[in-house]
């Protein structure tokens, strides 16, 4: 094996004495120029650390507050005599910048205008509502990304589970308790099975997830949209709206804080869900082969783990989480009944959620946070600071884009190149990329050393 | 060309990758650089090439200083680089990859391929070499895909070809091919650095040998010398090239195997009734050239082959149609061949790769659960035990050099109760000490009583570990030889002829 491996850039991760350590046990065996494609990249994003998530997230804030300046009135008012008065414009630009970010602030986690402590504490409980769906969709998505599996039907794995709970919810008279209990579950079973789906004609016809999620949202959607405006399906009765009925009151999860928060249990069974994952991820069996199958499906098989088998389970798992989100969007968010707009985005939000987490458990838990904050604050942003929504969403974006090419965010804060995550994830994607290196027999690519 | 590198020094952090190195190829020499892995050879050669920038030193080529701060200065000054893993585009032709880089076109950008092939038919006449320059490289077999590669570099006017670690990937024939292009190269006044740490070649092809260890040039070696004092010289001690092992005391048949055949996903049958025993307390080594089947025979044991008919048992037992967890549960210990590909998940900790064929049965795993304060420990007295050169048991193995990765994988296979013991390439890549350990390994799991496997390509291992050789050629079982069988009536067989008279016994 050649040696050219020797880390290539930056310093060493950990002080190591090199006369104790012959180089060799410092260099991985791996050929930069194998750096390849898809599966890099998707590692690459999907496990960036934190700190490059929590700069990405700093970046975009400093990015829409360029975007909030340029489009404030004032401001631009003030750039007609920027030459006489240059004061007026940046006074007017910071006027705009720390007006929208405090009432972003404001509106997404404690309002200083409030009379009392309960009314000014409003706004986090509005965060944290927000929040339940998009940590419970982004565990769904982030679960699957583990197993090496770019999910992104968390929409249709949604649509799916807010139908059947829902029936469950206004169609079924059961007693107060029970009636909770089997709605919740027949959301997380239909989600499931959905997933499912994706699972097992991935397992045993080999089909690419991707396409068959991406069809499976478009199903869902339509089917239920159908659903919908068909009477004695889903639709209310005595109602030309495509609209569901309203849940029966035995069907809804209970406010958590008493009647005057929105706060309801679907955030405690979030985060219960949140703790599982990570039990799953990191201390259970099932977890240790998913992240095989995730990592080296090769040598996952190799070692007699049923990787197929891992598909399925994993996207009957991840399924169920996303209907988690769609359970509490029809018992919990919105119980008047749902129409087929009932996701909310959230299906895709999930996506980026899980990246910005990346794919671990509480990373997600946070990041759902941080987007429920900007949910919750970015309506009273618009409604105070007259500022478009549609900013808070640039900023949501940016974050993802920033995360999906750290080497900008690390030149950006003159980060070095992270040594051994990047060299020992080449390692690996490079033996699955082809792109220079020509190895098309078996035995070529058997001796790749 | 005369290439003389002064005092190059390369650092990658705290690392010395390459350390004051000197270095002076005459014209027409084939200079042999040998070193184990990670010694810094190629590293250097790199630095040439204009890859990276050394931090002290120059390269000066007739005596005349040059700054390379790319490959697209190096190759203009006349270097070209043959690298291990080939620089190809496999799904264009030969004539396509050669003219990549510096394209000849015509009217609006048309590419002129009839002078690229014009070119490509030169060189290889010149050198007689058989390379179509219309076929794709995709469709090669790797030791052509290598003279595609030196053609690119020689219609470059190369003047100082660099090989890297050329022969990894290459059959012995190919490799003995390579030897002759390499003699010829440098009659025609090419010169030649010759990357490798295989003896052998070295002493074949080399005028002057530099051997380099832990980034620094530790001396010259005599191309005359003996096997054992070049290896001392790049490893710094002495080592045992041969292990000692016993004569074989072998019990009872243990795995019979009878009328094995494998079709592979293009319907080739590529096990074509394969029979053979394999005795407690035996190695039988499968010999052969690479592809002839040995790979398909090892999966078709571990059940990772679809398609399979024949008979497999193990101590009475059937084997055939059984999944992998059943296989690796009836006490089959298993190395497999891409040990980076097949046998370590890279992103994971040296105790995650310990357990990664255990991953849901004692002792690791209780009531669904990891237990991970027994897989420290279990990990722990491993490294130990197998002399895993890490930081600790939470290192990536992807961070471990090949021979450390592969005492993983054995640590792992040999700490599980076994009944038979299958070896893939062991040894493939590894350094010379990595080797001695290997093979130690392999004579001591053969004397505690547990039939062995080993499957190589190199006839110097075949010849160290085996009590008996089957030789495979195209699918099929030539003939079973006793261990001692003279290299030459090997060669034979692994060509497909049945030497008369040479005591084969099936």
């Amino acid at each position: 094996m050649s040696d050219s491996q020797i880390p290539s850039r930056g310093p060493l991760p950990e002080p190591l004495e090199v006369s104790q350590i012959p180089p060799s046990e410092l260099a991985p065996e791996v050929k930069p120029e194998e750096e390849s494609r898809s599966s890099a990249l998707l590692r690459e994003i999907t496990t960036s650390n934190a700190l490059l998530s929590v700069l990405a997230v700093v970046l975009a804030l400093v990015a829409g507050a360029i975007l909030i300046a340029f489009t404030d009135e004032d401001v631009q008012a003030s750039a007609g005599y920027f030459f006489s008065r240059p004061s007026d414009l940046l006074t007017a630009a910071w006027e705009a910048v720390s007006g929208a970010y405090s009432s972003l602030f404001q509106g997404a986690i404690y309002n200083f205008r409030a009379d009392n402590f309960q009314a000014g504490i409003r706004p986090l409980t509005e965060t944290l509502t927000f929040a339940t769906p998009l940590i419970a969709a982004g565990l769904g998505v982030a679960l699957s990304f583990r197993v090496g599996l770019f999910n992104i039907g968390a929409r249709g794995q949604m649509l799916v589970a807010s139908a059947a709970a829902g029936y469950v919810g206004f169609a079924w008279e059961l007693p107060t308790g029970i009636h909770l209990i089997v709605a919740v579950l027949a959301g997380i079973l239909a989600g499931a099975l959905w997933g499912g789906i994706v699972g097992l004609l991935k397992a045993r016809t080999g089909a690419h997830e991707v396409i068959v999620t991406i069809m499976l949202n478009y199903i869902a959607f339509y089917l239920i949209s159908f659903m919908l405006r068909t009477p004695g399906l889903l639709q209310a009765p005595g109602s030309n709206n495509p609209k569901s009925p309203a849940m029966l009151p035995t069907a809804v999860l209970p406010d958590l804080l008493g009647p005057r928060y929105n706060l309801h249990l679907g955030f405690l069974v979030v985060l219960v869900a949140t703790v599982y994952v990570w039990y799953l991820l990191n201390r259970s069996s099932l977890g240790f082969q998913f992240r095989a199958v995730g990592e080296n499906p090769n040598a996952a098989r190799v070692a007699g783990i049923k990787v197929k088998n891992m598909y399925l389970y994993a996207m009957l798992l991840a399924g169920g989480l996303a209907g988690l989100a769609g359970v509490n969007q029809v018992l919990g968010t919105v119980t008047t009944g749902f129409s087929s707009g009932i996701d909310a985005g959230i299906g895709f939000d999930a996506i980026t959620v899980a990246l910005l987490g990346g794919s671990t458990p509480w990373g997600v838990f946070f990041a759902g946070i941080l987007f429920g904050a900007f949910k919750a604050g970015g309506f009273a942003m618009q409604a105070g600071q007259g500022i478009p929504i549609d900013i808070i969403v640039v900023v949501q974006s940016l974050i993802v884009l920033f995360i999906a090419a750290p080497p900008l965010v690390r030149s950006v804060f003159h980060l070095p190149a992270p040594g051994t995550k990047r060299r020992s994830g080449r390692g690996k994607s490079g033996k699955s990329g082809t792109g220079t290196s020509a190895k098309p027999t078996k035995s070529a690519k058997a001796v790749n050393q | 060309m005369k290439l003389e590198l002064r005092g190059i020094t390369k650092r990658f952090g705290a690392l010395v990758a390459n350390d004051h190195i000197d270095l002076t190829i005459e014209a027409g020499e084939i200079h042999c650089l040998l070193g184990e892995n990670g010694a810094g050879k190629s590293t250097l050669m790199n630095v040439l090439y204009g890859l990276y920038q050394a931090e002290e030193g120059e390269i000066l080529l007739d005596d005349v200083v040059q700054h390379f701060a790319g490959p697209g200065d190096a190759m203009g000054a006349g270097i070209g680089m043959v690298h291990q893993h080939f620089m190809l585009i496999p799904v264009f032709t030969v004539a396509e990859n050669v003219m990549l880089g510096h394209e000849e076109t015509g009217f609006a950008g048309r590419l002129n391929l009839a002078s690229a092939r014009a070119r490509v038919r030169e060189i290889s006449a010149r050198f007689g070499f058989d390379v179509d320059p219309d076929a794709l490289v995709e469709d090669l077999p790797v030791g052509v895909q290598q003279r595609v590669e030196i053609i690119k570099a020689l219609s470059r006017d190369a003047k100082v070809l660099v090989f890297d670690e050329p022969t990894a990937v290459l059959t012995p024939q190919e490799t003995d091919e390579l030897m002759v292009i390499m003699k010829q190269l440098k009659a025609a006044g090419t010169s030649i650095v010759f990357i490798t740490h295989k003896l052998r070649e070295v002493r074949e092809v080399a005028d002057r040998i530099t051997v380099i260890r832990l980034g620094k040039v530790v001396g010259e070696a005599d191309p005359k010398a003996s096997n054992a004092e070049m290896a001392s010289l790049m490893v710094g001690r002495s080592v045992e090239l041969t292990v000692q092992k016993s004569p074989a005391a072998p019990g009872a048949a243990a795995l019979v195997v009878s009328n094995l055949s494998v079709i592979d996903a293009r319907n080739q049958v590529v096990v074509n009734s394969v029979s053979f025993e394999v005795h407690a307390g035996e190695i039988l080594a499968i010999a052969g050239v690479q592809g002839n089947g040995q790979t398909e025979l090892t999966e078709a044991l571990l059940g990772l082959q679809q398609r399979v008919s024949g008979e497999v048992t193990l101590d009475g037992r059937s084997l055939i149609g059984r999944n992998v967890r059943q296989v690796l549960n009836a006490g089959v210990g298993f190395v497999p061949e891409d040990r980076k590909e097949d046998g370590l998940v890279a992103e994971f900790t040296i105790a995650e790769n310990l357990m990664l064929d255990r991953s849901d049965t004692t002792p690791f795993v209780r009531g669904g659960t990891l237990q991970l304060k027994y897989l420290a420990e279990f990990a722990e007295t491993k490294i130990g035990e197998f002399d895993i050169r890490a930081q600790g048991i939470t290192t990536h193995v992807g961070r471990l050099s090949g021979g450390n990765q592969q005492k993983v994988v054995l640590a792992r296979e040999l700490s599980r109760d076994l009944r038979l013991f299958v070896a893939a390439q062991p040894t493939r890549g590894l350094d010379v000490g990595s080797i001695e350990f290997v093979h130690t390994r392999i004579v001591e799991t053969r004397d505690a009583g547990i039939p062995v496997i080993v499957v190589s390509t190199e006839l110097d291992e075949v010849a160290a570990l085996a009590d008996r050789i089957a030789v495979m050629y195209r699918g099929t079982i030539v003939g079973i030889v006793p261990g001692n069988t003279p290299r030459e009536i090997l060669g034979l067989m692994m060509a497909g002829e049945l030497p008369a008279g040479s005591g084969v016994a099936a």
